[in-house]
């Protein structure tokens, strides 16, 4: 049997009593691996990593059914500052750097659960060797970075944490493309160096599939497909709807004239 | 003698302590956003707790100090776990009546215990007053000036450096962020009801030196309202030039308009002034204003 670090069985997330999110989310992720989570706005992809960091009671939102197991323990119950504790730290969507902290003082935030004083002090020096820009606004209020900076600097804060799982939500969000991919590039790093085993959503499928080994598809509360990389970049479906390529498998023309349009061949 | 050197001294002086009771304000709006009505109060026991350690039991001096902080961050904690703990998310208006409501039943609680009598703290500063050369202050004000400024220092090194005081910060700004990092924050807010707890008391402990107490001596810290306004509602440094400024103003104002008005303006002016900053800078002038980013 494969040695997962985390299994999301079956869940059902609730919000305000009614409104139904999730309906039955299953998902696995595996040591040391990259996953990547996909879908469009809406599918729940957000609601699941906060299901999994215990984000849900403070947005009035709730597991309802089935459960989630981090390093062979259930997680039921724990609040968010204490799965930090226990090794997963999920990266916010939006970046949410402290703004009227310095870039030294988030990096202070990111290693908050950590006692290790030289353990600490050598990964910081880790960070300014991936994200080199950082190390010269080391005082800088983390308002005043550029938008690439506060996502280096929220990477960063999640590396000082030493988690075994890192949550990534969006890490493409408002970022011009060369900087996403270097972006994407360091957190392909960051997995084979560190070995940290990453659980990444994304609405760049392209970016996210390029440095996952599996991938989930979720639509609508629950997952609609998964499979090894290579087979969603194979499947037709997936190339349509997630990846902008037309059917002879190169890029989408929008100037040719369509009559219909492809449907999906899931159920959702 | 020209009395404006003698005014502006003395208004430094007492300036110093609003600043201190108002830095016990302005930590718990800093962290939790509440907006403390019973700040006065936490004083006015901070005060008895030290009539009680010092002239009811004997401590000397420095001990009873120390016992103060205490218990008065005992009080500051329980009140945020006891109380505003189940108010989190619930409107302003509410957590404002909930602290106005305190504030009368710390007071009642006041007068059941120590009643309503009028006390004086044991003396517990040299008697002998502070020549300045231009002025003379007062021994109590002297060194309650200089305890005061040694407390918001200390407070404000906290805040800046220590782990605890940069995660208070972190979670003022984010609270879902704050978690994120593994911040345990709602033992951030116990922390800063602690500390407002302390500064509040230690502040009360100099007035009552002054002036000695009463049950009613939480209304002098109504005057901390002009302070943080005038300072900001969450800035330390705003609220130590707040209580400085606040302080040399009602005295420069007492001294000078007094004989005309027949006296009173020397409570009234910090209000005038407070409507005063409203009108023309509504986020004070050293408020914090919201980074964007454009």
């Amino acid at each position: 049997m494969e040695d997962h670090i985390l299994a999301v069985n079956n869940i059902e997330v609730v919000y305000n009593h009614v409104v139904l999110v999730l309906k039955g989310m299953s998902l696995k992720v595996p040591r040391g691996a990259v996953v990547a989570l996909l879908g469009s706005n809406g599918a729940g992809k957000t609601t699941t990593l906060k299901a999994i960091s215990g984000f849900l009671p403070l947005e009035n939102g709730e597991i309802t059914d089935g459960g989630v197991d981090f390093d062979g323990q259930p997680l039921k119950g724990l609040a968010p500052h204490q799965i930090v504790r226990a090794g997963v730290f999920q990266v916010l969507e939006g970046r949410r750097v402290f703004e009227d902290l310095t870039v030294e003082e988030n990096l202070a935030c990111g290693a908050y659960t950590r006692r290790d004083k030289g353990g600490v002090a050598s990964d910081l020096d880790k960070c300014f060797a991936y994200f080199p820009p950082l190390k010269k606004r080391l005082k800088n209020l983390a308002g005043y970075l550029s938008g690439g900076e506060q996502q280096m600097l929220a990477i960063s804060r999640a590396l000082l944490a030493r988690p075994k799982l890192m949550l990534l939500d969006e890490p493409s969000l408002g970022l011009a493309p060369l900087l996403v991919e270097e972006i994407f590039g360091i957190i392909g790093q960051i997995n084979r160096q560190e070995g940290t085993t990453i659980l990444l959503v994304e609405q760049n499928a392209q970016m996210a599939l390029s440095v996952s080994s599996y991938g989930y598809i979720m639509e609508n509360g629950r997952v609609v497909m998964d499979g090894p990389v290579e087979r969603l970049l194979a499947d037709q479906d997936v190339q349509e709807f997630y990846l902008g390529l037309g059917s002879g498998g190169g890029r989408k023309s929008y100037h040719e004239v369509k009559h219909y349009k492809r449907r999906k061949r899931w159920l959702s | 003698m020209d009395i404006l050197p003698q005014l502006i001294v003395s208004g430094l002086a007492t300036g110093g302590v609003y600043a201190l009771i108002a830095l016990g304000f302005v930590l718990i709006y800093k962290a939790t956003h509440i907006i403390n009505f019973a700040t006065g109060e936490f004083m006015m026991i901070g005060a008895y707790f030290c009539y009680t350690f010092m002239a009811l039991a004997g401590v000397p001096v420095l001990p009873a100090f120390l016992l103060v902080m205490v218990c008065a961050a005992i009080l500051g904690f329980m009140v945020e776990r006891v109380i505003l703990r189940h108010m989190l998310g619930q409107p302003v208006i509410s957590i404002i009546m909930v602290t106005i409501g305190l504030s009368s039943i710390l007071m009642g609680l006041a007068e059941i215990i120590w009643t309503s009598q009028f006390k004086n703290l044991p003396p517990m500063f040299p008697r002998a007053p502070l020549n300045l050369g231009v002025a003379v202050v007062r021994s109590n004000l002297a060194y309650g000036f200089i305890i005061s400024m040694a407390a918001v220092g200390a407070f404000a090194l906290i805040f800046k450096y220590a782990k605890a005081g940069v995660a208070m910060r972190a979670t003022a700004g984010d609270q879902m962020a704050a978690f994120s990092m593994g911040i345990n924050v709602k033992s951030m807010f116990s922390l800063a009801w602690a500390l407002g707890g302390i500064a509040a008391a230690l502040g009360g402990v100099i007035i009552g030196a002054i002036g000695g107490i009463s049950p009613t001596l939480g209304a002098v810290g109504l005057k901390i309202f002009p302070v943080v306004i005038l300072g900001g509602l969450d800035s330390i440094g705003g609220a130590v030039l707040g209580g400085l400024i606040i302080g040399v103003l009602e005295n420069l104002a007492g001294g000078y308009l007094d004989p005309f008005f027949g006296g009173g303006v020397k409570e009234v002016a910090p209000f005038v002034f407070m409507v005063l900053v409203l009108l023309l800078k509504p986020y004070g002038l050293f408020g914090k204003e919201e980074i964007e980013r454009l």
